[in-house]
C-alpha cells in the first residue's frame, strides 16, 4: 500500500480497525480525541462495537466486558483519563483477557496540560492499578511505528492474554506524517475457548478476578509472573544506532529518543562517537541490549519527557559499572535536538561522575536554565 | 409403584446449579435468584444468556446459575454490561446489583447505561444496607434507621435522604421499562416475576433499558429473625418505597409488536 499523510491518532484507529477491531470504548480527552472521533464514524459503518461512555471509568468496564468475549477491543485515552482506568486495568489482568489501550500521555501532574509528556512511565510500566501485575508496553517514535505497534498489540495480547498498552505522546498523537497503513486483514471467526459466549450445551464459563482462597491467587499470580519470563525471552524489540563503536550511548523512548537521535547525528558529525538506544518495548525492556553495551561505553546519557523514571531502570541494569547521567524535561516540555546535543558534548568532555546521584545534578542545572519561578 | 396423581409442585430451576448457597437464612437474595432462573427457562434463553455479577453479597451470584457470567468491578456492571452487549448483540445480558453496588458507587454506570437505552436489564435489589461488609448505611437506608456506620439513625440533615431508583431511574427516555416490586410475600413474588419477565421480554424485542427493583429483606444485618425481618419490610420499606411500575414504554404497552 502506498504511504499516506495522516495523524498519529488516525493512524491508530484506522489500523486497529484494520487489524480487526470489533469493539471500542472511549471518551474524549485532548490529546487523544481524535482517535475516538475517528473510530465513531468508521466502527458503526462497518458494523462493529463503538460506544463514547459516560467516563474512562465506564470505558474501561465496557472494555473489560467486551474482553471477556475473546473479541477484538480497544480504547484509548490521555493521562488523567488513564489514571481512572487503572481500576480496569487491573481487573482485566486479574481476570487472565486480553486487552488493548492506548495512552497518549500529556503533562502533568492533575490536570496539567495538553502538550506532550512522558510522565506516565511508571504508572503503565511499573503499574498504576492494584496488586501485582504486568502490562505489554509499546514506544512508537513515529506515526508508523505507531501504525507498526498497534497491529502488534492486537496480536500480542492475544498470544499471552495480556493487557498491551500503546504509550505515547500528544506530539506523536498530533503530528501528520507519511505512514504505510496495513492492509484489511480478515476478521476473527469464532471466539477462544475461554471466552464467554453462551453457547447452548456446553459448561458455563465465568470470567471473574475473585481468588478469595489466598492459595489459588498465588498460584493465578505465579503462573502470570511464569508468563511474564516467557514475554521476556520473547518479546523484547528496540532500535539502534550508531552503537558499533560508540563511547557514549544515549538511551531514550518515543519522541525523546527520536529527538536524541537528531542530537546523536549533530555530536557525530562533531566527531563524537556517540549512538542511542531507543527501546520500542518499554516492558519487556531491553536489558540484555543495554548490559551488553555496558564494557564499551564511557558513559550512558538518559533522556526522557520525565523526571527520570525510566533512569531508575537504566540505573538497575548498569549497576554502577559506567556512570549515568540523565537530562529530562517535565510537565509537557519537549526538549530541543541542541540542548540535548549540549548534553552529549559535556558528557564526552568528561562531566560524568560515578558518585552521588545523576538525578541531582540534572535538577541543579535544570533549575539553573529554568528557575523554579517560586 | 408411581401415583399418578402425584403433582410436581418444585424442583430446582434449570438455570441452577445444584449446590448451597452462602447466603443468610431468611435473605431474598435466593429468592431473586430462582425467579431470574425461572423466567429465562420459561423464555427458553438459558443457552442464550450472559449474567453479570456485582461486588457485594452477591458477588457470587455465578456460582448458583449454570450460564455463563462476569464478574464485575464494584458498580461498574451496567458498564461491562454493555461491553458485552454491544460486541454480543444477540445475547440476552443481565446485571444482579445491590444498593451499594449501583445505587451509591455505580450510580454514573446505571444512568449513562438506562440513558443510551443499552439493551440490558439490571435487577436491583434493595435492602437499605451494604450486606457484605457488615451493615453500613447505603444510599437507600431509610431515614432514622440505624445501621453499623449511623448507629445513631440515618440524620437526614447530616447524611441526606434516600434516593428511590426506580422513581428517578423512569425519568431516562433510554429507559422502557422501570418497576419496583417486594420480595416479602407469596403474592408479591409473584408479581415480581411478571416484571422480570416483562423486563427480559422487553431486551429480547430490543426495546431500551429494563430495570427491577426488588425490596429485599437483610435479617442478619436488620437483627431480626427471618419472618418478623419480612414485617419489618412490609412495615418501613413499602410506605418509602412504593411498589409499581415507573415506567412502561409505548412500545411494551403495545406488547412489543
Amino acid at each position: 500500500m502506498a504511504k499516506e499523510l495522516i495523524k498519529g491518532n488516525v493512524a491508530v484507529a484506522e489500523t486497529a480497525i484494520r487489524v480487526g477491531l470489533w469493539s471500542y470504548f472511549g471518551y474524549p480527552i485532548t490529546p487523544q480525541t481524535e482517535l475516538l472521533e475517528h473510530l465513531s464514524a468508521r466502527m458503526p459503518e462497518l458494523g462493529r462495537a463503538f460506544v463514547q461512555a459516560e467516563s474512562e471509568l465506564g470505558a474501561i468496564n465496557m472494555v473489560y466486558g467486551a474482553a471477556t468475549t475473546g473479541h477484538r477491543v480497544m480504547t484509548s485515552s490521555s493521562s488523567p483519563g488513564v489514571s481512572l482506568m487503572m481500576e480496569g486495568i487491573s481487573y482485566i489482568v486479574g481476570t487472565d483477557l486480553p486487552a488493548v489501550f492506548v495512552n497518549v500521555m500529556r503533562g502533568g501532574p492533575g490536570l496539567g496540560n495538553i502538550a506532550p509528556s512522558q510522565g506516565d512511565y511508571n504508572q503503565i510500566v511499573h503499574g498504576g492499578g492494584h496488586g501485582e501485575y504486568r502490562l505489554i508496553v509499546l514506544a512508537p517514535a513515529s506515526v508508523q511505528e505507531a501504525v507498526d505497534l498497534t497491529a502488534l498489540s492486537f496480536d500480542l495480547a492475544e498470544k499471552y492474554r495480556s493487557v498491551v498498552c500503546i504509550l505515547m505522546d500528544g506530539s506523536l498523537g498530533q503530528m501528520m506524517e507519511p505512514a504505510e497503513l496495513p492492509p484489511f486483514a480478515p476478521l476473527q471467526v469464532g471466539q477462544p475457548d475461554w471466552a464467554l459466549a453462551a453457547i447452548p450445551g456446553r459448561a458455563k464459563r465465568v470470567a471473574t478476578s475473585i481468588n478469595i482462597d489466598p492459595p489459588s491467587q498465588e498460584r493465578f499470580n505465579l503462573r502470570q509472573e511464569l508468563k511474564w519470563q516467557k514475554i521476556k525471552q520473547a518479546e523484547v524489540r528496540y532500535r539502534d544506532y550508531y552503537l558499533d563503536d560508540a563511547e557514549y550511548v544515549v538511551v531514550g523512548f518515543g519522541t525523546a529518543g527520536r529527538i536524541a537521535l537528531s542530537a546523536v547525528r549533530a555530536a557525530r558529525e562533531k566527531g563524537i562517537k556517540v549512538g542511542l538506544l531507543r527501546p520500542l518495548t518499554l516492558a519487556p525492556f531491553p536489558e540484555a541490549q543495554l548490559d551488553a553495551l555496558v564494557p564499551q561505553a564511557k558513559a550512558f546519557l538518559v533522556v526522557e519527557m520525565n523526571n527520570g523514571m525510566m533512569l531508575d531502570d537504566v540505573l538497575k541494569i548498569v549497576k554502577g559499572r559506567k556512570a549515568v547521567e540523565f537530562h529530562g524535561r517535565m510537565g509537557g516540555m519537549v526538549p530541543y535536538p541542541d540542548e540535548i546535543e549540549d548534553e552529549i558534548v559535556a558528557l564526552a568532555a568528561g562531566r560524568f561522575s560515578l558518585e552521588d546521584s545523576p538525578r541531582d545534578r540534572w535538577l541543579s542545572r535544570l533549575e539553573e536554565k529554568i528557575g523554579t519561578g517560586a | 409403584m408411581v401415583d399418578q396423581d402425584v403433582k410436581l409442585v418444585y424442583q430446582r430451576p434449570a438455570g441452577f446449579e445444584d449446590c448451597g448457597t452462602h447466603y443468610c437464612p431468611g435473605c431474598t437474595h435466593g429468592v431473586a435468584h430462582r425467579l431470574i432462573a425461572e423466567v429465562l427457562e420459561e423464555m427458553g434463553e438459558l443457552d442464550n444468556t450472559i449474567g453479570v455479577a456485582p461486588v457485594g453479597c452477591s458477588v457470587f451470584a455465578y456460582n448458583y446459575f449454570n450460564f455463563d457470567f462476569a464478574e464485575a468491578a464494584h458498580g461498574r456492571a451496567p458498564a461491562m454490561a454493555t461491553g458485552i452487549k454491544r460486541t454480543l448483540p444477540d445475547k440476552i445480558v443481565f446485571t444482579y446489583q445491590g444498593d451499594g453496588d449501583m445505587a451509591s458507587i455505580g450510580m454514573g454506570e446505571i444512568v449513562a447505561a438506562a440513558a443510551r437505552g443499552e439493551q440490558i436489564t439490571t435487577i436491583f435489589i434493595n435492602n437499605t444496607n451494604y450486606g457484605m461488609t457488615g451493615g453500613q448505611m447505603a444510599p437507600t437506608t431509610l431515614p432514622g434507621q440505624k445501621t453499623t456506620s449511623s448507629p445513631l439513625g440515618r440524620d437526614v440533615e447530616r447524611q441526606g435522604y434516600p434516593i428511590r431508583v426506580a422513581e428517578f431511574m423512569s425519568s431516562l427516555d433510554g429507559a422502557a421499562y422501570v418497576a419496583r416490586r417486594s420480595l416479602h410475600d407469596a403474592r408479591n413474588i409473584r408479581l415480581a416475576k411478571k416484571a422480570i419477565r416483562t423486563a427480559f421480554e422487553a431486551q429480547r424485542q430490543g426495546l431500551g433499558f429494563t430495570l427491577v427493583e426488588l425490596l429485599s429483606t437483610c435479617p442478619t444485618n436488620w437483627g431480626l429473625s427471618p419472618a418478623s425481618a419480612r414485617v419489618w419490610l412490609e412495615e418501613h420499606m413499602l410506605p418509602y418505597y412504593p411498589v409499581g411500575d415507573f415506567k412502561v414504554s409505548e412500545a411494551i404497552q403495545m406488547g412489543g409488536k
